[in-house]
């Protein structure tokens, strides 16, 4: 007599996808919040040419008879030293360090991640190298090693996204390392080399897919940082040039006014702590969400 | 215990090295040619070429780095193109402000950070919670430079709270001026018995301090929170609370004592990260320490200057870092083994 199949065992309750993230949104309000403010920066980087009230003024117009004007109803921002509308100049500001932000953690990314897989899985000598490298970059703290890179480099914006991303790549190192080495010792991962797999192969299946996560979390998380440190260098002088509309130069535009100008200094302030808020808002919940211990703040 | 220390040591110099190199990379990596600029702008060709060889820069690199390792090993860091004076003495002179405000924020953000961690831990998913975690990460993700100018105007110029810039009135120069003991005023004035000067030091103190205490207030709070968080559940921590002991207590005392040693960790990553907010901040409150110099330097594409200053705080980072290790090694034997 044939036996019946036994039932397959009852699938763990499949949550729907999406649900998870309503649920870690209920119980982290904050996360919503950081999510809804990264929508708007997007949105206005997007929409900048429709939202800001004279796109000009992002450029290099001047306006000598509206100088320094204090927010009225022409220009809710009021106007900096030479006439232009704050406000245009802050809303075009989300094209900059934003967009900074994106190539310095490309870049991290594209530089950090092989060395770190290499690293992890390899071992042995090499995996020493790279490690004893990013132990020279990780004994400077961060903000200052870009700020003397960007220092003997002409100013300029790709000169910060270059100063800033060289910095960075050692922490990706690091963390894709760590979980790739701990990946790399699994029983599955031995299986496939004694199945002849090529270790390329393997790095690209089995070790990159399972060592990205934590830093999924991390890249998220830095996304301030980067901003707040891309904006630092840029009010030093070592970043964006006049006419571009980034928040850090403008706060430093306007330092000479400021007693007599609030107005100039304030708002393009507001918009880098607002940015750096909410991205870190985001890193935050996701980091709970995904991965509560390894991953810190920076 | 001592193969820990002399394997911790040993890496930590090893490191030194590498930082030396990678400073000496960056100053090669300078656009331009740098006896050209010492030289100035009006130089003849021989000029230049003499101020070449003056500077070492016609040798191979391999014989400058080793000359440059030489120099720094034997506190030669080079001259400073703003203020034509060793690198060195300069650093020597500017460190101690920028140690006391960074010290001081960083009092500042353990005494606003241990509360609020606590409190946040103890009732998490409360309002309160939500609150200091907000607050948190706002000062985490606050531009300093920008606080500064706002703290500034309103705290000095617009309230007239507390002094706006410097390091002390200038009157007091000639009525009760400080005598250089160790460098650091705070502690020369008393020691002096100055206490005019030790007042006005204070007084000038606080706004920068309170400007770079963000950072170190906001993530010393959520390191708290997360450690505590992570031990209260804990079989010991239970056990005090079977004991009876208060809440207040199991938190305050227990479950603190635990945290205490990841924060110590992330407090030499803090004083280190503090010391390169000090370059925002010295500037607009005319505090006379390194980041006040550092500047200066950027402003005159000072290379020299500016390389000495990333050393000597790479130095001060490495350090900082041995000895929490060790420390934390003293007490918690298990890191030992690592």
């Amino acid at each position: 007599m044939i036996e019946a199949p036994a039932p397959l065992p009852a699938q763990a309750a499949v949550v729907p996808r999406g649900e998870a993230l309503r649920r870690g949104l209920r119980a982290n309000p904050l996360m919503a919040l950081g999510a809804v403010l990264c929508l708007l920066i997007v949105a206005a980087a997007l929409l900048a040419p429709a939202l800001a009230p004279y796109p000009a003024d992002a450029g290099s117009a001047t306006h000598p008879f509206a100088v320094l004007q204090p927010p009225s109803s022409l220009h809710w921002f009021g106007t900096d030293n030479v006439g232009r509308d704050v406000l245009s100049r802050v809303i075009y500001g989300t094209r900059v360090s934003p967009l900074v932000a994106v190539f310095v953690l490309v870049i991290a990314c594209v530089i950090g991640i092989p060395l770190g897989v290499v690293a992890g899985y390899f071992g042995g000598w090499l995996d020493e190298v790279i490690m004893r490298v990013t132990d020279i970059f990780l004994a400077f703290p961060p903000l200052l090693l870009a700020l003397a890179l960007a220092a003997v480099l002409p100013p300029s914006l790709t000169s910060l996204v270059i100063a800033i991303a060289v910095t960075w790549w050692p922490w990706y190192t690091r963390l894709i390392r760590g979980q790739a080495a701990s990946v790399a010792g699994r029983p599955y991962v031995e299986s496939c080399r004694a199945l002849g797999i090529p270790s390329y192969r393997i790095v690209l299946r089995h070790i990159l897919p399972n060592s990205v996560t934590p830093l999924i979390v991390q890249v998220s998380l830095d996304f301030g940082g980067v901003i707040l440190t891309a904006s630092a260098l840029s009010f030093l002088g070592l970043g964006a040039q006049d006419p571009t509309p980034d928040w850090g130069l403008m706060v430093a535009e306007g330092q000479n006014y400021f007693t007599t100008a609030w107005w100039v200094v304030t708002f393009p302030g507001l918009a880098i702590l607002v940015t750096a808020f909410a991205f870190t808002l985001v890193g935050d919940g996701l980091r709970d969400l995904l991965d509560p211990k390894r991953i810190f703040l920076r | 215990m001592i193969f820990y220390v002399v394997r911790r040591v040993a890496t930590a110099v090893l490191v030194v090295a590498g930082v030396i190199v990678l400073t000496f990379v960056i100053a090669r990596v300078v656009p331009g040619d740098p006896a050209a600029t010492w030289a100035g702008p009006h130089a003849s060709a021989a000029q230049v070429a003499a101020a070449r060889r003056f500077l070492g820069l016609d040798r191979p690199p391999a014989v400058q780095l080793v000359s440059y390792f030489g120099g720094i090993l034997t506190g030669n860091w080079g001259v400073a193109i703003h203020t034509h004076r060793p690198v060195l003495s300069d650093i020597g002179q500017a460190a101690p402000a920028s140690i006391e405000l960074v010290t001081a924020a960083m009092i500042i953000g353990l005494v606003v950070a241990v509360p609020l961690g606590l409190i946040s831990a103890r009732w998490p998913g409360r309002a309160s919670d939500h609150t200091i975690r907000a607050g948190s990460i706002l000062g985490v993700s606050m531009p300093i430079f920008w606080l500064a100018l706002i703290l500034q105007l309103v705290l000095s110029d617009r309230l007239h709270l507390l002094p706006a810039a410097g390091e002390f009135s200038p009157s007091l120069l000639f009525t009760h001026p400080l005598t250089q003991v160790t460098g650091f005023g705070l502690i020369d004035a008393p020691l002096t018995g100055n206490w005019p000067m030790f007042g006005s030091l204070l007084g000038h103190l606080l706004l920068p301090a309170l400007v770079v205490a963000a950072y170190p207030a906001g993530l010393l709070t959520r390191m708290i929170r997360a450690q505590v968080l992570d031990t209260i559940g804990d079989t010991h921590v239970q056990m005090v609370r079977a004991l009876g002991f208060r809440e207040r207590t199991v938190y305050g005392r227990f479950a603190m004592k635990l945290a205490w040693n990841p924060v110590a960790a992330t407090l030499a990553l803090v004083f280190g990260y503090s010391l390169v907010n000090t370059f925002l901040v010295e500037a607009i409150f005319d505090w006379p320490g390194l980041g006040e110099y550092a500047t200066a330097s950027i402003q005159t594409l000072d290379t020299p200057a500016i390389l000495g200053v990333t050393l000597f705080i790479a130095l001060v980072y490495v350090a900082a870092n041995l000895v929490v290790d060790i420390v934390q090694a003293s007490i918690d034997p298990r890191i030992r083994l690592r």
